[in-house]
Order: structure tokens, then C-alpha cells, then sequence
């Protein structure tokens, strides 16, 4: 979003006051919604709203090869596609970096996580389930991360194995088992968007917009104790150590309360 | 900190891989830099600043850093498909970034500076000796900048913070696995500019990583202006 210097300027005074347009502090997140079973094609699927951002996630899975660095081990394809009827920012054509993000970023909290157990979805010998995971915002308005992740974790949930034949076809009509999925952990998405000096989650497309940097990490709960499973700096601005001190302070609190408000939904 | 944990070569928590570092080693270029880290060996090539092409993408304020890394095929196991990943783009880009703090892009308008970054040898920390070397060749090319930036990845082995992670030590398994945070900095400030990772680290330990990379990022800024006055001095 274009935003004018003259809105940058006003932001980031609001922001160095604890405040911002629509009225909430900082730190805070605007509401969340989550639904199941968008697509019945799809072998699961959700739909993740936090204020107007609103976006689909859909599960496929298909028999494949395994990688050779991997023999024994399913896979998991993250992909983002921008979708023009999602923002007028958007345009069709090949995948631009923000949508080539999205999906690394999303697929690398879900890894990394430990929530799939890859070893389980081995089939036999040269067969594994690939887990197609795909996201569509279909109206973005800000931190589409968080929202893709928690909808992708939802999606997963969702999924229902279909039935594979002794000949080794898919029966998509008969569904099955779940996923191997952790019963004790998924990540939970938080980026840090950074104007001047101020520091605010869950931006709106006009915070982002204005927003210089941003820090985004994947946690989740390891052993009772909340591992940071991925990380990633985007934006000319830098962060110092004590910027990141403080965001560290932030996140257990944070995920706890998100991770609060997400259990009628998981 | 377990005290029986040894790395898998013998160096010490945080003590990086052999550096080796030259500057000035592609001619045609307006800067080059090589930079290795033990077996991971990159090189980078600026060119610029030059006229921004197509007209329409030039930016009357400032130069554009325009960073490309890739691997080169052979420079993995298995062969990489020669052209640009999902992999290296989304590198490519937080690289970028990771340079254009320290680079006076106001004093160029309307054109692009062009950073060429490849891998010749992979064993982990490619994107790190990539911004090393950048850094070195965008300062041999003459662009007016506040300071190197300097990278290191620190990770962990279980528990264990470490330095500059082999391939070997990417693939840890036991206890909490392995983990690997590349970083960034602005040599002489404390401004991370790269911060990427993947793995499992605790939020509480994440100060303890930036201090290493500190330290680490100093050695590191030695070896860069050592080769830089090298350079100079055999012109």
C-alpha cells in the first residue's frame, strides 16, 4: 500500500505514543476467526480471518517419491500464491518475492516445529505422501504471515488421509486416518513490524505499508519450553541488540495469549 | 553448557572455520571479493553504480542495490539446477538487505548498484561468506559506505552454542538437533542487519547468540580490512 509521507510521519508520532488509528495498543492483534472445510475437493482446508485479512489455506496429498536425502520421509510443498482479486497491490505473472516468502516462511514454521512427523508418512519403499500445502490470501490486509501460518497449522489438522489402493491409486472419495501430526506442539507465527523506533504486531496494510522493517518468528512449544524454530530480517532497517532483547521478552507472553485464544479452534 | 561436548572438528564454542579473504579477483568488475569460510568458498562481483534499466524502474531519491546470490550447479552433492530457486531469491533479497544499511545509496540517484554473489564450494554459511565477500567488493568498487558489514551463522548443537556451523554440524540430531541463525552486522555498531534462522533456540538464549556473533563478526571485520589494504597497496 502507497502510504503518504505526511500518514508515515503522523504513524510513527501515534506509535512512539503507545497508540494507533484503529485504537488498539501496540501489541495487540485484531480479531481472530478460523473455519474448516472451505474446499471438500481438498483433503482439509481452513480459513483464518484476523480483522479484514482473510485468507485460505487447502491441503492435497499425493503419492510421490521421497528425496534421496531423505529415502525414508513424506514431504511437505508450501506454496503462496498472491492472488490479484486479494489486494490492488497484486498482479498476476510469476511469483514476486513476497509470495515466494510466504510460503518459505509458512513452510519453515511448520518444519521446523517438529509438528509433521515426516518418518510417518513414508508409504513403502520409494513411496511417501508429499503434502501439498497452499495458500491464497483472498483479501489481504496486513500480516499475512501470522495469518497463513495459522491457517496452514489449521489446514493440517483438517486433513484426511485418502484411501490408497493395493495398486497404488488414490481414492479421494474415501478418507481416512489424519495426518501424523504432534498432539503437543504447533508454531505459532509473530512478526515485528518496526517504524522509527516503535515496535507493533498484527499491522493493517497502511501499518505495513509505512512499517521500515520487520522480524518475523515461528515458535512453538518444545519440552514445555517455547523454542524459536525460525527467524527471518526483512527491510532496510537494522535491529539493535536491545530491539531484539525486547521482542524476545515479548514473545512467550505473546504466544501464550494467542495460544489462549486459538484453543476453541484447534 | 555440557562440558563433554566436543565439536566434530575439534575447534573451540566460538572459533570460526579457517578465513580466507581477497580482494580484486574479477577484473571487469567495478569491486570483487573472495571469502571463505574452511570449505564454503563465495565470491562476489559489484557492478555499478550504473544507469538503472528499464528507465521506469529507476528511483530519482536513490541507487537501487540490486543483489543476486546463487550456487553454482557443481557446488553442492547433488547437482543445483543452474538459475534462480525459491531458495536463492529469498536470499538474494534479505542479503541485499543485509548490505544496504551501510551503503550511501542517496548519493547515486537514478541508478542501480549491482551485487553478484555465487558459491563456489558449499559446507554451510554459504549466505554469510556471501555478505562478507559483497561487503569487501561493494567497498573495492569505490561506493561511498559507513562501514563494513560482516556475517557469521552462529547455531546450536543440543544445547551448545556454536560458530560458524560446518555441513556436518547443520545435520546434528541428537538432543535438541541442530540450529542455525545467520546474522549480520554493521561492523562497528550494534545494528544486526541479517537475522534468519531456522532450528530451535530458546527466546532467553537469543542474547547469547548476538554476543557471539559480535565477537565473531570483529575477527571477521579484521580479515575483510586486512585484504582491502592489500588490495590497495599492490595497485
Amino acid at each position: 500500500m502507497e502510504i503518504s509521507n505526511v500518514t508515515k510521519e503522523y504513524m510513527a508520532k501515534l506509535f512512539s505514543q503507545g497508540m494507533r488509528f484503529d485504537g488498539r495498543k501496540l501489541l495487540e492483534f485484531r480479531d481472530i476467526d478460523l473455519s474448516y472445510d472451505v474446499s471438500n475437493k481438498s483433503e482439509g482446508s481452513a480459513r483464518v480471518k484476523i480483522g479484514k485479512t482473510d485468507i485460505i489455506v487447502g491441503v492435497k496429498l499425493y503419492v510421490g517419491e521421497p528425496y534421496p536425502d531423505s529415502p525414508e520421509d513424506g514431504n511437505l510443498i508450501c506454496t503462496a500464491e498472491l492472488l490479484p482479486m486479494a489486494s490492488s497491490k497484486f498482479e498476476s505473472g510469476p511469483p514476486a518475492f513476497q509470495a515466494i516468502e510466504l510460503g518459505r516462511l509458512v513452510d519453515r514454521a511448520i518444519r521446523e516445529s517438529g509438528m509433521i512427523d515426516f518418518s510417518k508418512l513414508s508409504i513403502s519403499k520409494d513411496k511417501v505422501w508429499n503434502i501439498y500445502l497452499d495458500i491464497y490470501p483472498i483479501n489481504a490486509d496486513g500480516n499475512l504471515i501470522d495469518a497463513a501460518t495459522l491457517a496452514a497449522v489449521a489446514a493440517l489438522k483438517n486433513a484426511k488421509l485418502p484411501k490408497l489402493d493395493e495398486d497404488g491409486k488414490i481414492d479421494y472419495s474415501v478418507r481416512k486416518g489424519s495426518l501424523p501430526l504432534s498432539k503437543e506442539t504447533f508454531p505459532i507465527s509473530l512478526s515485528f513490524f518496526k517504524l522509527e523506533d516503535s515496535i507493533i504486531l498484527d499491522p493493517n496494510a497502511e501499518e505495513e505499508g509505512a512499517c521500515e522493517s520487520r522480524i518475523n518468528f515461528g515458535i512453538s512449544k518444545w519440552n514445555k519450553h517455547y523454542m524459536i524454530n525460525s527467524c527471518q530480517k526483512v527491510g532496510d532497517l537494522t535491529f539493535s541488540s536491545e530491539e531484539l532483547a525486547k521482542i524476545m521478552d515479548i514473545i512467550p507472553d505473546k504466544v501464550e495469549e494467542l495460544s489462549e485464544k486459538l484453543k476453541k479452534f484447534l | 553448557m555440557s562440558k563433554e561436548f566436543k565439536r566434530v572438528d575439534g575447534r573451540k564454542h566460538n572459533e570460526v572455520r579457517e578465513i580466507t579473504a581477497k580482494v580484486g579477483i574479477i577484473p571487469n568488475a567495478d569491486g570483487s571479493a573472495l571469502f571463505a569460510f574452511g570449505k564454503t568458498v563465495a565470491i562476489a562481483a559489484v557492478y555499478g553504480p550504473r544507469k538503472l534499466h528499464p528507465q521506469h524502474m529507476q528511483d530519482p531519491s536513490t541507487s537501487v542495490l540490486r543483489c543476486n546470490y546463487d550456487l553454482l550447479s557443481f557446488s553442492v552433492d547433488d547437482r543445483k539446477k543452474p538459475g534462480p530457486s525459491r531458495r536463492s531469491q529469498e536470499i538474494s533479497k534479505v542479503a541485499g538487505q543485509a548490505l544496504e544499511p551501510v551503503v550511501d545509496l542517496g548519493a547515486f540517484p537514478n541508478t542501480v548498484i549491482d551485487v553478484q554473489i555465487y558459491i563456489l564450494q558449499a559446507d554451510a554459511g554459504t549466505r554469510t561468506a556471501g555478505i562478507n565477500a559483497a561487503s569487501m567488493a561493494l567497498a573495492h568498487a569505490g561506493i561511498p559506505m559507513r562501514d563494513l558489514v560482516c556475517s557469521v551463522a552462529i547455531g546450536k548443537n543440543d544445547k551448545n552454542i556454536i560458530a560458524d556451523l560446518t555441513k556436518e554440524e547443520e545435520d546434528y540430531k541428537e538432543g535438541e538437533g541442530a540450529s542455525d541463525f545467520a546474522i549480520a552486522k554493521v561492523a562497528k555498531s550494534d545494528e544486526f542487519s541479517l537475522l534468519q534462522m531456522d532450528g530451535k533456540i530458546r527466546p532467553e538464549e537469543v542474547k547469547e547468540v548476538l554476543k557471539m556473533a559480535t565477537e565473531v563478526c570483529e575477527q571477521i571485520y579484521e580479515v575483510q580490512k586486512k585484504a582491502l589494504k592489500e588490495a590497495v597497496s599492490q595497485q
